[in-house]
């Protein structure tokens, strides 16, 4: 029971690896390293935890009450945000490809000939 | 190759949506209400609009292709 | 390589590298029983030095401020990426296709749902500014409250006027909204270094923890990465959707 999360993050991880690798599509692709990276704020978020301890948001618990740690929060928090953005930069590549070559495979994707 | 490969994708959109919402469940668990917070609306605004913008730019062009391109 | 290869390369790959991330993974200290020493030490003293009440608002604008800066410019170039990306090609121009970019037909949007979005607006404001700045009192914080803040003129594009949005978000201000929010961070930052001597120290006046005058520069820091985060991804939605509705290629 205490090794579950990361477990399931791990699982997450080559699922979405392989997702990545075997995808027709660059969408799906891009989807797919979504999924990469949720997995890593599990593992992030799992090694944070401590039992019988609440959010480190003090302002209803006593100070001296047990939380778990806020540094992993930090990190994991303003990771979403920008995996956000960075999922839009690679969108925008997607369509601009589709554009160039016509189709969203990645083995019809060539190098630049023209 | 045509929407036969797209129509997965749209099935995998509303996929994302709900592992989104599953995400946010388990972090609110894990005791970071912080971290929940961002999830909810990164993967409720966030994300779907742009995939929702980007497939239908895609599909657009398809159908310019496939109409003025026939003949290729 | 054809795919087949490439899924047998990955077939093997993936089974070192999944071992080895098992291994690893196991050698973690079980589930739930964390016993950081940063972690203990900000929970044990981050109210009564910070005077803040929520320490992860706290880390992320303050005690790591200059990890949340460089953060903040990852979101910022990837956007200025998107633009670049996204830009009009030779061989491309806007038609506005009026009926359709005023009515919003391409989703069918029934009057029930054009009603509710426009009744959203005005919340989804709200909420986001009451997000933004409560901070360091409450969960929330410039990054959560940026999202939602950008939802605002996002709904008023689902409630069937795309036009509208472009006047309520305009290319030219949500881009310097951005631009702003980005150098107010860093400006705040560098208060810190004229006023106090070190980049990025808490320069303001504490207050008292769970005020909402409170924790010092942590308001002002997380109102300016409301600010930039809502104007970066209101930068990428007008430009997808630019693409989406209007750019028509000229060469066919």
């Amino acid at each position: 029971m205490s090794f579950l999360p990361f477990a399931v993050a791990a699982w997450l991880f080559l699922a979405g690896l392989y997702g990545i690798v075997s995808s027709r599509n660059l969408i799906r692709t891009i989807l797919s390293l979504t999924i990469v990276q949720s997995a890593t704020y599990l593992v992030l978020l799992g090694v944070g935890y401590a039992d019988h301890a609440q959010a480190p948001i003090f302002a209803d618990i006593p100070q001296t009450a047990k939380a778990v740690d806020p540094v992993v929060q930090v990190l994991v928090l303003t990771d979403i945000v920008i995996e956000a953005t960075v999922t839009a930069l690679l969108l925008a590549m997607a369509v601009q490809a589709h554009k160039r070559f016509g189709s969203l495979d990645p083995s019809d994707l060539r190098a630049l000939r023209d | 190759m045509g929407p036969s490969c797209l129509r997965p994708t749209r099935f995998a959109r509303l996929v994302l949506g709900i592992y989104g919402l599953s995400l946010t469940m388990v972090f609110f668990v894990f005791q970071a209400p912080d971290v929940a917070l961002s999830e909810v609306v990164v993967s409720t605004v966030g994300l779907p609009v742009m995939i929702l913008m980007a497939l239908r730019k895609v599909r657009q062009q398809e159908d310019e292709q496939r109409s003025s391109g026939e003949d290729e | 390589m054809n795919r087949t290869t490439r899924l047998a390369l990955f077939g093997i790959a993936v089974a070192g590298f999944g071992f080895v991330l098992v291994d690893g993974l196991a050698g973690l200290p079980d589930f739930g029983n964390y016993h950081g020493v940063y972690g203990q030490v900000i929970t044990g003293i981050g109210v009564t030095e910070r005077h803040a009440t929520d320490l992860v608002t706290a880390l992320n604008f303050d005690i790591r401020g200059f990890d949340t800066l460089g953060e903040e410019f990852i979101l910022f170039g990837s956007v200025l990426g998107v633009v670049l990306i996204l830009r009009e090609l030779r061989g491309e121009s806007e038609h506005p296709n009026r009926h359709e970019a005023d009515e919003h037909t391409f989703a069918g949007a029934s009057e029930a749902l054009r009603a509710l979005g426009l009744m959203i607006v005005p919340a989804l404001v709200a909420i986001g500014v009451y997000i933004v700045v409560h901070g360091q009192i409450t969960p929330g914080g410039g990054f959560q409250g940026g999202v939602i803040l950008a939802a605002g003129p996002f709904a008023v594009f689902l409630a069937g006027r795309y036009l509208r949005m472009k006047l309520i978000a305009p290319h030219m201000l949500v881009e310097l909204g951005d631009a702003a929010g980005a150098a107010g961070y860093a400006l705040i930052g560098l208060g810190g270094l004229v006023f106090v001597g070190v980049f990025f120290k808490n320069f303001l006046p504490f207050g008292i923890p769970g005020h909402l005058l409170s924790a010092g520069q942590m308001d002002l820091a997380s109102a300016a990465v409301g600010l930039e985060v809502s104007g970066a991804f209101l930068v990428a939605f007008s430009e997808f959707l630019d693409q989406a509705v209007l750019v028509k290629d000229g060469s066919g």
